[in-house]
């Protein structure tokens, strides 16, 4: 009760300050070594300390002060402003439905727009930047992770190398294209279906596995395939990739300053933007088209095994559900969505090489996967937008070079952002942004499933 | 002891006519231990039968042997159905044996999918149905109406074992929320939206209430009577074993020391024994003192 009181009449001062000073000194003990001091080499290759004491400074006045700021304003505040809504937290669940409800279609409506808004707000030329570079980068990797959610967040098996079925589409599509001239719209259901094919070749060997030992398996097979493409020169060229892949036509119609080409025959300026709002709706359509698959699928007999293996592999085979083609089923469904995915991939770059296809970009993938909430897609798109985007904002704050200096390049801190961004996650929302789970099907009213009784599966 | 017994008797046992389930000298190694030796019995038709014996006996590897699980080191396992299609389980994949043969099985540690409402747990049991009505998921995805129709009939079948289980209130919940004895009746639902022609139950009534216990048995005899499904059970509550089965078999160290009904059993000195732990000398010393009394009867 006097604590309570004590809190009303605001912090105690002095101990605030006592607890910043000695904040400080540990910020002194830990950042003199590191901060304060420096060594290079001068001119006979001797070592040199030199002493950065005005950044020592700043930094540790910056912990002094966040401190105290931290002890007499924020925590008060935030206590004070549990204290209120205390009782109160259980109602909110009203505008939570709403935004829940709202959420989606909304957004959709946005995706659609977003060409359109962003070309009367920019023009064209000033366009160029914020479709292609956010739009439609982000839902390349909004259709990754809603391929990859088939595999990791229904079926639960995960897959670490979900980068190679995307390898396989990119290349399927610029080798065929290149060597036989054959149309992207014939080139993107083959890629696809060879990527799958692909899908179940990984699957049967590593049916047996489980968790961990999936995990690893499925990391190698990635890795081969990135070998494979860098070391059979005659087919792929090798690490130097295959240039000047053909564009996308639209029905026919070419993308270029070519008097039949769309800006020729649409009777406006000649610009590259077109073709990049051309590109923008293709993805966005090839990822609602993985969306509505997904949904379908989960509403049938097939999508409600991936979810039961998830959850239980024994009952499931003691229910008569053959599990080696169930988990192939996922495995060839995800695989093909990255396919497709690859194909426009190599279709938007005009250039592929197998330094595109690394481990790091199945580890993002995955990671979107998880950040989402495993199964959901609403999750999965948030968590790309996110991640993509977050690491695409990155390169726009260059003004940041005036405060840190000409060497500061915000890009190479992109890995440490990531680090700390799925550290926070983890803590404040172990299973991902959306972590409930949705029913497939109910009798009398849909009752969203709490996380914690969801498995996560055990690979 | 058991087999004195048998013998004695002229007519054959009701179970062995056209039994559901042969088991015939099944044995389970596991390297160098024995756990299931020379088992043999049989399930008959439309009854209960009970599978007893004390912990470790090798109840449950002979369920595991049954539903697939584990393939017998020996033997033969042959299921036949009400219309004469015979099946040999040793030779046939887990999955096979619960879609083709018709065998259904619950487990010791209840094995629900708890993330998933009690509506979609027994709409997973009917996925064989399903998966064909959905044209292997090609028709389905374009959303004919054939598959509609099926998944309402399933949806209805769920409905029916919610209804009998008495758990239609909480269709819509995760199965991982309902209490424990509710879960072990979920189990059962599930299972039997399988349809099968043999019903194996690992431990139904472990963990339940008196009150549970007897809803249990009601449940377990109302399947018998209307859906004509043989049940297969391994149970440690007598009150079970005793109140509802037809036949009961004992094992002991994976070899079956007694077969018969439930009374047989329970005056069974070797069953006693295994249950009550007596000596061996003892278990001589009362034989013998049976076997007098048995002759003296008979003379």
């Amino acid at each position: 009760m006097a604590d309570a009181i004590a809190k009303r009449h605001g912090p105690d001062m002095s101990a605030a300050v006592k607890d910043a000073l000695l904040s400080g000194l540990i910020a002194l003990g830990l950042f003199g070594p590191l901060v304060g001091l420096r060594t290079e080499q001068n001119m006979r290759n001797e070592l040199v300390v030199q002493g950065r004491w005005g950044l020592l400074a700043s930094v540790i006045g910056v912990i002094v002060v966040g401190r105290f700021l931290l002890l007499t304003l924020v925590w008060p505040a935030m206590a004070a402003r549990k204290e209120r809504a205390g009782p109160a937290s259980e109602t909110p669940s009203a505008v939570r439905q709403a935004v829940s409800r709202w959420f989606a279609p909304t957004s959709l409506v946005f995706l659609f727009l977003y060409p359109v808004i962003i070309v009367s707000l920019l023009g064209f030329q000033g366009s160029l930047k914020w479709v292609d570079n956010f739009g439609i980068q982000i839902l390349i990797y909004v259709m990754l992770g809603w391929g990859l959610n088939i595999v990791v967040g229904l079926a639960g098996l995960l897959d670490l190398g979900y980068v190679a079925f995307y390898a396989v589409g990119a290349y399927s599509y610029a080798l065929l294209s290149s060597h036989f001239g054959l149309s992207f719209w014939i080139l993107l259901p083959m890629a696809g279906i060879f990527a799958a094919l692909w899908g179940i070749l990984l699957g049967f060997p590593v049916l047996r596995l489980r968790g961990d030992y999936l995990a690893i398996v499925t990391l190698a097979f990635g890795e081969i395939i990135r070998l494979v493409l860098i070391n059979w020169r005659e087919l792929t060229n090798g690490s130097s990739g295959i240039s000047s892949i053909p564009k996308i036509t639209l029905f026919g119609i070419k993308f270029d300053a070519s008097p039949d080409g769309f800006a020729k025959i649409m009777d406006l300026p000649i610009s590259s933007a077109y073709y990049k709002i051309f590109l923008y709706y293709l993805i966005l359509l090839l990822a609602l088209l993985t969306a509505f698959v997904t949904i379908r699928l989960r509403k049938l007999p097939v999508g409600r095994a991936w979810e039961a293996l998830r959850e239980d592999e024994i009952a499931c085979r003691s229910l008569g559900i053959n599990t080696t083609n169930t988990k192939l089923t996922a495995f060839a469904l995800g695989a093909m969505f990255a396919g497709f995915a690859g194909s426009f991939f190599a279709a938007r770059q005009g250039f592929v090489s197998p330094e595109s296809f690394t481990f790091m970009e199945s580890a993002i993938i995955v990671a979107i996967v998880v950040l989402g909430g495993m199964g959901s897609m609403v999750g999965v798109a948030l968590a790309a937008v996110a991640m993509i985007g977050g690491t695409e904002l990155l390169r726009e704050l260059a003004f940041l070079k005036t405060i840190f200096g000409d060497n500061f390049n915000p890009d190479q801190f992109r890995m440490l952002i990531f680090g700390l961004a799925m550290v926070g996650i983890m803590i404040w929302k172990p299973r991902g942004f959306v972590s409930s789970r949705e029913p497939t099907i109910f009798l009398a009213e849909r009752k969203t499933i709490s996380g914690s009784l969801v498995k996560e599966g055990h690979g | 002891m058991s087999e004195t017994l048998t013998m004695t008797r002229d007519a054959p046992m009701p179970w062995e006519n056209r039994p559901v389930l042969k088991v015939e000298h099944v044995f389970m190694r596991f390297g160098g231990l024995i756990a299931v030796n020379d088992l043999s019995f049989s399930v008959g038709r439309g009854d209960i039968t009970a599978l007893i014996g004390p912990n470790g006996a090798g109840k449950t590897t002979v369920f595991n042997c049954i539903t697939g699980f584990y393939k017998p080191t020996q033997g033969m396992l042959r299921l036949e159905h009400a219309d004469g299609s015979t099946f040999l389980l040793e030779r046939m994949p887990d999955f096979k044996i619960s879609a083709k043969a018709k065998v259904a099985r619950t487990f010791q540690n209840i094995r629900l999918f708890s993330g998933m409402t009690l509506l979609e747990n027994l709409l997973v049991a009917q996925h064989n149905t399903l998966m064909l009505a959905s044209g292997m998921t090609i028709l389905g995805v374009l959303g004919l109406p054939g598959y509609r129709n099926a998944e309402r009939k399933a949806v209805e079948k769920a409905k029916y074992w919610l209804e009998k289980t008495g758990l239609t209130a909480r269709a819509d919940d995760p199965a991982g929320d309902l209490p424990y004895g509710a879960q072990r009746r979920l189990e059962i639902a599930r299972a039997m939206c399988t349809e099968p022609e043999l019903l194996c139950l690992d431990e139904p009534a472990a963990g339940l209430n008196p009150r549970e216990s007897a809803e249990l048995n009601a449940l377990l005899l109302g399947i018998r009577e209307t859906e004509k499904t043989s049940i297969l059970l391994i149970e440690h509550d007598m009150s079970v074993v005793m109140e509802i089965s037809d036949h009961v078999i004992v094992l002991e160290y994976g070899t079956k020391i007694a077969d018969g009904s439930p009374t047989e059993v329970r005056n069974d000195p070797r069953v006693i024994a295994a249950y009550l732990g007596v000596d061996d000398e003892e278990v001589e010393v009362v034989e013998e003192t049976l076997d007098e009394i048995i002759e003296g009867a008979a003379t």
